[in-house]
């Protein structure tokens, strides 16, 4: 695959509405494994695009192209209109520099399976390190940021602890609300409940919630918890081998799926309960 | 001469020795951590010329004798116009050697802290210095810790070179008594006994005690 012929893409993207996020004819490779398989895939601006798939499909990998924790092999992806993988120059598009890629980033926010939250900071400090650190707010501003977030997602009590004596539950809100902290246009959220215990799950999902009917966030999520997808989505996408085989509402895609795969999918998922 | 004797008429200048011999220790350790954590650093750059120095000073002074690398600094940079001092080029020497040991902790701790640490740092859109900074560097030093306990009791028993060029450090003291009593076993069993109980009952509880700390500091106790 020819990965740095990118002359056919636009500059940035025309048109009202124009996407959140765009993946045009994405391609991303491990060596001789293809995992994404240019891909195409829209986000309007508000929107809650939930992924699912069998394991290895590529979902975690859309998800971290889009954070740019991995580098492009074929295509362009888009936010908010502009190009994130690559930057106009001399009217065509080359390779995003650091430079460029810090630009954008900063509308994109990310909550990992396993939280990744600091260690060595509390509660409070791992909310407040980026808006101080990044956005070069005061502490003052900062804290009070932190402190009306995690109020937002039930740890404003907790706010003095260091991750070391939050459950799992608890670490993932704080992890929700450091990422919300930087204001970003778009959410990221990979299997954040796959690693909590089943009675602590809803306390995550109850904040995600939270987030579709009161902000207008766009969010694309990850998760194996269907019936979770099906009440809260907009759109659902079915990944198998690294290309969306299916898409559609919630009430299509599980009331009414087209797809053989699809449908195999579907039901091995709720055998297994 | 009773060893009680041989105490009395010779504990000055045993005292005058460790003295020496705990300040060579405390300034080679302090050059040592920031020759580490800066060759560490440095051995971990994007850029292969910029990674090959640190690579190149690491594998001189882990691969050469302590012996050799003092009498050079002492004997053979005075040739190039750089004089040392004596205790400054023997704090200097053990310092360099043990920082190039150092910098393999200071590498292999900060490969240790979890990708997920990088990656949270990364979406935070922190910059590549404030991710070593602020996430990566303070979780690391607990890490390694614990080797930096062995390796500073390797820098205090490496001191004892330094006599060879002549600082008057334990070692030195105790080897002139031993040329004017002959008393070796009194002579070099007291300095035995002086650096186990600077190596355990000092450094070890000093970095113990260090390590609970930053485990505090860091919510971990
Ligand atoms: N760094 C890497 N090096 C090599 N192969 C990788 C790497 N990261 C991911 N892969 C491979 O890419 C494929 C897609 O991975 P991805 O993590 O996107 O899958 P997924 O759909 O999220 O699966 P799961 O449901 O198990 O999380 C898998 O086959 C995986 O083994
Ligand atoms: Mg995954």
């Amino acid at each position: 695959m020819d990965t740095r012929d990118v002359s056919g893409f636009p500059l940035t993207l025309e048109g009202d509405p124009t996407p959140m996020v765009s993946f045009r004819k994405v391609t991303k490779s491990y060596g001789s494994l293809v995992v994404l398989d240019s891909l195409d895939l829209d986000v309007a601006e508000g929107e809650m695009v939930t992924v699912i798939g069998p394991s290895g499909s590529g979902k975690t990998t859309v998800l971290r192209m889009l954070m740019t924790l991995e580098t492009i092999n074929g295509g362009v992806i888009y936010v908010d209109g502009e190009p994130l993988t690559h930057m106009p120059e001399g009217g065509r598009l080359v390779r995003a520099n650091n430079r460029h890629m810090r630009q954008m980033r900063s509308k994109i926010g990310m909550c990992f399976q396993h939280f990744n939250l600091f260690p060595h900071m509390t509660a409070l400090e791992n909310c407040m390190e980026g808006p101080v650190h990044v956005l070069g707010l005061s502490k003052q501003d900062a804290r009070e940021r932190a402190e009306e977030l995690l109020a937002m997602v039930g740890m404003a009590e907790k706010r003095d602890q260091h991750p070391s004596r939050l459950s799992g539950g608890q670490q993932q809100r704080v992890a929700i609300a450091r990422a919300l902290a930087m204001r970003p246009k778009v959410m990221l959220f990979d299997e954040v409940t796959s690693a909590l215990d089943p009675e602590v799950i809803g306390e995550v999902t109850t904040v995600i919630r939270k987030l579709v009917s009161e902000h207008n966030l766009t969010m694309l999520m990850v998760t194996h918890q269907m019936g979770f997808a099906k009440d809260i989505s907009d759109r659902v996408c079915f990944f198998y081998g690294g290309r969306i085989e299916e898409q559609g509402t919630p009430d299509e895609l599980f009331g009414n799926p087209q797809k053989e795969r699809t449908q195999q999918f579907l039901s091995a998922v709720k055998e297994a309960g | 001469m009773s060893y009680f004797e041989f105490l009395s008429q010779y504990s000055d200048r045993i005292v005058s020795g460790t003295f020496i011999t705990m300040a060579l220790t405390v300034l080679a350790a302090l050059l040592a951590v920031a020759i580490a954590v800066a060759a560490g650093l440095i051995r971990m750059a994007p850029n292969f010329a910029v990674r090959g120095v640190a690579m190149v000073y690491i594998e001189i002074f882990r691969g050469t004798s302590l012996l050799v690398q003092l009498y050079w600094i002492f004997f053979v940079l005075p040739l190039f116009g750089i004089t040392l001092e004596k205790f400054t080029a023997g704090f200097v020497a053990v310092g360099m050697n043990l920082g190039a040991y150092g910098a393999e902790l200071v590498r292999g701790a900060i490969l240790s802290v979890p990708k997920g640490q990088w990656e949270a740092a990364l979406a935070l859109n922190m910059s590549p210095a404030k991710r070593m900074r602020r996430v990566i560097l303070p979780q690391a030093v607990l890490i390694m810790l614990p080797s930096w306990g062995n390796l500073l009791i390797e820098l205090l028993k490496g001191t004892a070179l330094v006599a060879l060029i002549s600082v008057a450090d334990l070692m030195f003291q105790v080897k002139q008594i031993n040329g004017t009593t002959f008393m070796s076993a009194e002579a070099f069993g007291t300095a035995l006994i002086i650096y186990y109980v600077l190596a355990r009952f000092m450094i070890t509880p000093f970095m113990r005690w260090l390590e609970r700390f930053m485990m505090r500091k860091m919510g971990r106790a």
